[in-house]
């Protein structure tokens, strides 16, 4: 099944849900709007023609250009983008190859606009159980709050740390517990 | 064989984990790692424990963050390269080849034939060193030590070829964009035969040494049950998720080597390794540290045969080494899993839409942090002494999972 069958699939289901495609990407993609994305997987995973059973991966992509004097001709608007690389169990075709598909959700980088407070998509744990350490990570390093996540704290940083690295704002911390940052 | 319940992931009724206690026991909090021998790095697990079962594990990783996507947004791809060798230094070639393909991918470079061909004879020499590695470790683990320096004694060996090749031997930097840093040298085919040579005899000696010793069986058949659908809803990959599969259900061969061929695997001539196992002694249950153990032991013979077919294919391969990559990445991205020793090692890398030589945005999916998080589940009601085991059967490696 190609990638252009999926997103056939998926807009007579979903109709103008689907809030955009792109099939001339190198990975084709959709992208649906964070209410919504707890359904759409749950088709992705649950319909029988698809079955798209494997979550790869979750990535927190930052679109920001922290430099004035290059924002012009960045080429994008300052947004916030959860990719979700998924994958299916059954292999299709002859010689079987891998199904795969790109799922992404576009969000502002603060919500409402305000520095600060964090961008929210509900979570996928309930469809996927990689998705509770991937959300975990997206969290700590990207900053979007994942609602609904069972235990939505920081993996790979400290406890206490600030700030959210991936972020291109990010502002590198001059000491941690009195160790020297630069 | 197992019983089909024993097949669904319960424990087997006469299974002596399960302990009696006549005597009230106090729930507890023990911590191991991050400095402990048997986890494989700087893991720490904190074991909530009653008596000596049990009842939740809690991994707590970072100890070894390096921020390396986020370096890997500041620097070229070219530049990167080093970074991913850090990540899981036991398959440094393997994680090369990864961010390689998906740079080469973003930017639609086809990469001549001989690159492919060695590619793929290093990729395969260094999945030997790492599967020897993970079996050392692994008796290491379980408390015997011999296995461990007859696995280095081999793993030197290739150390030394590559030595020859790149002039490293953990961080190599040899598999680059668009390539191989430099071709093969004089004489290296002929060496690396000698050594392929030499080991395939060893094989049979580490299966006496550990798959078939009784004490190894004891402390693995039946432990650490990881059920397929488990495995595939945690997103666990490589031998982790080969060792739950069972080829008479229908299972997929479920390699990427064989269903997303990259390097052109496809015309090689190899085995994917998938349970059952008619040779597994009879408390072994498919999904269990043993079967994870012996997917490994096979694999590394599936290996020795796609490096011997790389070598003969290598006098005649066609083309160059290396092709130059574009001095700028083009806008949008691409995702690739590449089937590394420990399972799908993923590199995802954004471009900027106003044409750069850095990458928006690089991620890297690791396969030891999939595999990592079912850690919990496969624990829950066994023994602490359990827990190196299972640990250990997982192969970890903390470089690739904190990055």
């Amino acid at each position: 099944m190609t990638s252009a069958e999926v997103v056939g699939i998926l807009e007579q289901k979903f109709g103008p849900r689907i809030k955009s495609r792109n099939l001339e990407a190198i990975d084709p993609f959709v992208t649906v709007e964070p209410q919504d994305l707890v359904e759409v997987c749950r088709f992705l995973k649950e319909e029988e023609r698809l079955r798209f059973d494997i979550l790869n991966c979750i990535s927190g992509v930052d679109y920001l250009e922290p430099d004035p004097k290059k924002v012009a001709k960045a080429g994008f608007e300052p947004h916030l983008e959860v990719v979700y690389h998924l994958s299916s169990s059954r292999p299709q075709g002859t010689p079987p190859r891998v199904q795969r598909f790109v799922l992404k959700v576009i969000l502002p980088r603060w919500k409402e606009g305000q520095p600060g407070s964090l961008p929210e998509v509900p979570s996928v744990t309930s469809l996927w159980r990689t998705a509770d350490w991937h959300e975990r990570e997206v969290y700590d390093l990207s900053g979007v709050f994942f609602t609904g996540h069972p235990n939505l704290t920081r993996i790979l940083l400290a406890e206490d740390w600030v700030g959210y690295p991936l972020r291109k704002d990010y502002e590198y911390p001059l000491e941690y517990h009195g160790i020297r940052g630069r | 064989m197992a019983t089909a319940e024993q097949l669904s992931g319960q424990r087997p009724a006469q299974d002596q984990t399960i302990v009696e206690f006549d005597v009230r026991t106090d729930e507890m909090l023990v911590n191991m790692g991050p400095q402990h021998p048997s986890t494989h790095g700087v893991l720490r697990l904190v074991l909530r424990t009653d008596g000596e079962v049990i009842s939740e594990v809690s991994p707590h990783l970072g100890y070894l963050h390096r921020c390396a996507e986020k370096i890997g947004e500041n620097v070229t791809p070219i530049q990167f390269i080093p970074y991913t060798d850090r990540m899981d230094y036991l398959a440094a070639m393997n994680m090369n080849l990864g961010y390689s393909l998906a740079v080469e991918k973003l930017c639609g470079m086809k990469v001549p034939e001989k690159a492919q061909v060695i590619r793929v004879i290093i990729a395969e020499l260094n999945r030997i060193a790492s599967h020897l590695v993970g079996m050392g470790a692994y008796g290491l683990d379980l408390g015997t030590f011999s296995p461990f320096l007859y696995a280095f004694r081999e793993r030197e060996m290739i150390l030394d070829l590559f030595e020859d090749v790149c002039g490293a031997r953990l961080t190599y930097s040899y598999i680059t964009i668009g390539g191989v840093h430099d071709d093969l040298p004089e004489g290296w085919v002929q060496r690396c035969q000698e050594f392929l040579d030499y080991l395939k005899p060893r094989v049979e000696e580490y299966h006496t040494l550990l798959t078939r010793n009784h004490i190894f069986v004891k402390r693995t058949a039946a432990i650490g049950i990881l059920p397929r659908d488990l495995a595939l809803s945690h997103g666990c990959t490589g031998p982790m998720l080969r060792g739950s599969l069972d080829r008479s259900q229908g299972d997929p061969e479920w390699d990427l080597r064989r269903l997303e061929p990259y390097c052109g695997y496809d015309q090689y001539d190899f085995r994917v390794i998938v349970p059952p196992f008619p040779e597994a002694p009879a408390e072994a249950v498919l999904g269990d540290c043993w079967h994870r153990f012996y997917v490994r032991m096979l694999e590394l013979v599936e290996s020795i045969k796609l490096v011997e077919q790389g070598l003969h294919r290598y006098p005649s391969a066609q083309g160059s080494h290396r092709i130059e990559q574009p001095r700028v990445l083009p806008a949008g991205e691409a995702y690739v899993e590449t089937e590394c020793p420990r399972g799908q090692m993923g590199f995802y890398v954004v471009g900027r839409p106003g044409k750069d030589a850095v990458p928006l945005r690089v991620r890297a999916r690791s396969s030891s942090f999939c595999n990592l998080s079912v850690t919990d589940d496969l624990c829950r009601g066994c023994l602490i002494a359990d827990v190196p085991a299972i640990v250990g059967s997982i192969d970890i490696v903390m470089g690739e999972i904190d990055r």
